[in-house]
């Protein structure tokens, strides 16, 4: 057991403790701030070490076992036609696909930082994250700046998503989008505020006319 | 207002994805949403396969060991929601977990303790090929910098999966020696790639 419980925290980033070793820390890890701001970038250092380990591709069937099982284990909850299927009958086509797919992915990869308004919002410090039903997620800095994360559908025609601000009872816009995005919340978020997203028409309206798609509970 | 009932549009959705961010993506898979999981594959498959293959040596148990994080992060994406770190770092360190778990289950751990990784093999584009090789020298760059003893221990416990009790053994050292080389040569790295500007441009 160390004697001095701080001096285990390189350790511990790169997964080198043993299993009792490990255990003492994360219990020191859980009232010691100052090791937990020392892990949080020592961490992202180590992360970085795995980029000194790149060598060849993995096989493009691994990235259609993984979505399989995801999948299987968790239906994906947004309901459409179906979608695009990873599965035979069309697995030849499917692993060139991939292949092209995980070649794409490799540059996005190593291209800077893809920064949005969600990052953005998570970057300040005291940011928290609201879920909002099973659809997505929003992103709460405590200037009440805020970003949305969802899964839709692409809106039909003459249809917009519309986000809402609502608190003590008034409803006001805070900015369309036509399907799965990111979307900065274009006003200030309140304590006791309800942040919705609804179907409206093309151009979005002053008032929300339908039920909302996803919904926050009130932010604190 | 008026309440109307929302019918799923029947359109296809919408798949911008490479546009957002690692973090958005991973609340995206938060909300189950399997392409967003397929996204973060396509940005990080290929590193992490890089990383379980250095540990592992073998490619069946490095595909495991990716195929287990990769389903980690669709069973727990909501759980790093809470973790305050970046996406990036936080997928690489699930899968460097992995990895080094299954090392040691397995016991297949070796550690020639200055090997590099093996040179990229699979025909991709001459762009990726320059970007990942780029970072990876620099990896390999910063590693170089440091004194040789704390290389040894980091390379050794990172892509060895040896704990520091073992390292100590195998270098025949004092424990307390092995964390103090393992601290000091951590952070060092992390001031040599915060110089190289590396760590900072990482997504």
């Amino acid at each position: 057991m160390a004697t001095n419980p701080h001096a285990d925290v390189a350790a511990y980033a790169v997964d080198a403790l043993d299993v009792d070793e490990e255990r003492a820390f994360e219990e020191h890890l859980a009232s010691c701030e100052a090791c937990r701001e020392e892990l949080a970038s020592l961490r992202e250092a180590t992360a970085a070490l795995a980029y000194g380990a790149v060598g060849p591709a993995p096989p493009p069937e691994l990235k259609l076992r993984i979505l399989d099982r995801a999948k299987a284990e968790r239906p994906n909850v947004v309901s459409l036609p179906r979608r695009r299927s990873w599965t035979a009958p069309f697995a030849a086509a499917a692993a060139i696909a991939a292949a092209v797919a995980i070649g794409v992915g490799v540059w996005a990869a190593t291209r800077p930082a893809t920064n949005d308004a969600f990052t953005s919002v998570l970057a300040k410090p005291g940011a928290k994250l609201v879920p909002m039903g099973d659809r997505g997620t929003l992103a709460l800095a405590p200037d009440g700046t805020a970003a949305i994360a969802l899964t839709v559908p692409r809106a039909p025609a003459g249809k917009t998503y519309e986000a809402w601000v609502i608190r003590d009872g008034a409803a006001k816009r805070a900015g369309l989008f036509s399907g799965s995005t990111v979307l900065r919340i274009q006003r200030p978020v309140k304590p006791g505020s309800v942040v919705a997203v609804t179907l409206e028409r093309s151009g979005g309206v002053d008032q929300p006319t339908s039920k909302p798609l996803a919904a926050s509970k009130a932010v604190s | 207002m008026t309440v109307l009932t929302v019918q799923p549009p029947p359109a296809r959705p919408s798949r911008d994805l490479a546009r957002l961010s690692d973090e958005a993506l991973l609340s995206l898979v938060a909300a189950s949403d399997d392409d967003a999981l397929a996204a973060l594959y396509d940005r990080f498959g290929r590193v992490a396969y890089g990383l379980a293959l250095r540990i592992l040596r073998d490619e069946t148990l490095a595909q495991d060991a990716v195929q287990e994080a990769f389903l980690g992060v669709w069973r727990n994406a909501d759980r790093f929601l809470a973790e305050r770190a970046k996406a990036s770092t936080w997928i690489l360190t699930l899968v460097h977990r992995r990895a080094v778990d299954l090392v040691r289950r397995e016991d297949i751990r070796r550690g020639e303790p200055l090997e590099r990784a093996p040179e990229p093999a699979a025909p991709t584009t001459a762009e990726d090929e320059a970007s990942l090789g780029f970072r990876r020298r620099l990896v390999q760059e910063a590693l170089s910098q440091l004194p040789a003893e704390q290389r040894e221990a980091l390379e050794l416990g990172y892509y060895g999966g040896l704990t520091q009790s073992e390292l100590a053994e195998r270098l025949d050292q004092p424990l307390g020696t092995i964390k103090s080389r393992m601290f000091t040569g951590l952070s060092r790295l992390r001031d040599l790639l915060d110089q190289a500007g590396l760590e900072g441009s990482y997504p």
